[in-house]
């Protein structure tokens, strides 16, 4: 653990906007801490600037966007704007939720690198978040 | 922020109050990573100022609400304040929710609160072997007060009481027996006893057990600190003013009867060997990995060799390489 010098995978789960529901955000925090990442879950009605700050702080490896209110086309590229202003874009956004299928493609263009309908199984959402994490990781130089 | 920096360009903006650098740092720090250390080295000279405020107790007891309140409190009075809130990690899956902010919401834009989460990572003291690392940035960078939330502790983690100033417990009417049965651990290490959720049933009776304990307690002195019991009802901010001058009270205490300077050197005597061993345990993680060591073991769980003597093989090869260094 602690005496190796293997790295550890962390990982915001934010809910940015109005909607109270974090059902979904509970769900993904949990089954990414039983496949041994550090989730720092930041709670209810964050507003973008909010979370990029606690991502700077936290230095996690990505921020992961749970929106149901439909504000999902303002709010994750706000925060993926914000990283890039902050000097910051290594932090990966990645989204879920209910987002329809046609918002997608715009989101990826606005630099969001996935988004997880509801469905999508937790053991995909772990293993893309993994091998991206271990590719940006290496990519450090610390 | 994908170019190197050099350890010197990290220093400097660690130093100007740069989160980034400084966030980076830390993970280094948690990851225990050998990169980490020349940079600490050069931070060391610039910490030394903050006051070490420690906060711990029960599961549930409300110590993230009453950090959350304190910052806010302290945050008024003109101080910087750094925050390392430790939460446990999975020993299954090495994994960690670390949930504290969701309590700390509100300072996520004061640029003068800086609050980072980490997790125990196997460590049993309540808090993570990078605490105290962790706490010498937030010095450097200027943070004046900074408080340690431990793990919703039992009895027994107290490492806090090595790294804190100031340490405080936190306890909660209704739980009965739970003072008699954590007097040993943590109810020793106390400098200030909190009662939170004071507006439950059975604040009294937790008072005057609390009162008793402290009077039953080593033969208090005319100079000595005597613990203070304080109520506060975190969630709706009562209290608070007078748990910060009970801080301020101990800390002032501490500083005109030559107490800090004895802290601060248990503090440093602890780092070092923190460090110290910590070094020794990535040359034995290392020395396991050889092929040697695992056709040694091999020898021992058939019985041709002794676990002792097995020890004194790692001990020499733990001699070279730290001759090797």
């Amino acid at each position: 653990m602690s005496t190796s010098t293997e790295r550890t995978f962390r990982v915001l789960i934010g809910k940015p906007g109005l909607d109270g529901h974090d059902r979904g955000a509970k769900v993904i925090a949990r089954a990414l801490r039983d496949a041994g990442f550090e989730v720092i879950y930041s709670g209810l009605h964050q507003t973008p600037e909010m979370l990029v700050s606690i991502a700077l702080q936290e230095d996690v490896d990505c921020i992961g966007l749970s929106i149901l209110s439909g504000a999902h086309n303002t709010l994750m590229p706000d925060v993926v704007a914000l990283l890039e202003a902050e000097d910051a874009s290594d932090i990966f956004v990645f989204g879920g939720g209910i987002i329809p299928d046609e918002d997608i493609p715009r989101l990826k263009d606005a630099g969001v690198v996935e988004i997880f309908t509801p469905g999508t199984p937790t053991t995909d959402v772990v293993a893309f978040l993994r091998e991206e994490c271990t590719r940006r990781l290496a990519a450090r130089q610390d | 922020m994908a170019r190197h920096m050099s350890d010197e360009e990290i220093v400097t903006r660690i130093l100007d109050g740069d989160v980034r650098a400084a966030g980076r740092l830390m993970r280094r720090v948690d990851d225990n990573l050998p990169s980490a250390r020349p940079i600490l080295a050069e931070l060391f000279s610039h910490t030394g100022k903050a006051r070490i405020i420690g906060v711990t107790g029960n599961p549930g007891s409300g110590k993230s609400t009453l950090v959350n309140q304190l910052i806010g409190t302290l945050r008024k009075r003109g101080h910087r304040v750094g925050c390392v809130a430790v939460d446990p990690t999975s020993p299954f899956s090495g994994g960690a929710i670390l949930g504290d902010r969701v309590r700390m919401q509100q300072h996520a834009l004061d640029k003068d609160v800086f609050i980072r989460s980490v997790a125990t990572r196997g460590n049993l003291g309540g808090i993570s072997r990078s605490t105290p690392a962790i706490v010498q940035v937030l010095d450097a960078m200027g943070f004046d007060v900074i408080i340690i939330e431990t793990v919703g502790v039992g009895q027994d983690e107290v490492d806090i009481v090595r790294l804190a100033d100031t340490s405080i417990v936190v306890n909660v009417p209704g739980l009965g027996d739970d003072v008699q049965a954590s007097k040993a651990g943590i109810m020793e290490i106390a400098d200030l006893f909190v009662i939170n959720k004071a507006d439950r049933d059975g604040v009294k009776r937790l008072r005057r057990e609390l009162r008793t304990m402290i009077e039953l307690g080593e033969g208090f002195g005319e100079d000595d600190w005597k613990p203070k019991v304080l109520e506060t009802i975190a969630t709706q901010g009562d209290g608070l003013e007078a748990l910060a001058d009970g801080i301020f009270e101990h800390l002032d205490w501490l500083d005109t009867h030559g107490e800090s300077e004895r802290i601060e050197q248990d503090r440093l005597d602890h780092y070092i060997a923190l460090i110290a061993t910590g070094q020794l345990e990535r040359m034995m993680a290392s020395i396991q990995q050889q092929s040697t060591w695992k056709s040694l073991l091999q020898e021992v769980s058939s019985r041709g060799t002794s676990p002792y003597e097995a020890a004194n093989a790692m001990l020499s090869k733990l001699r070279e390489a730290i001759e090797g260094e």
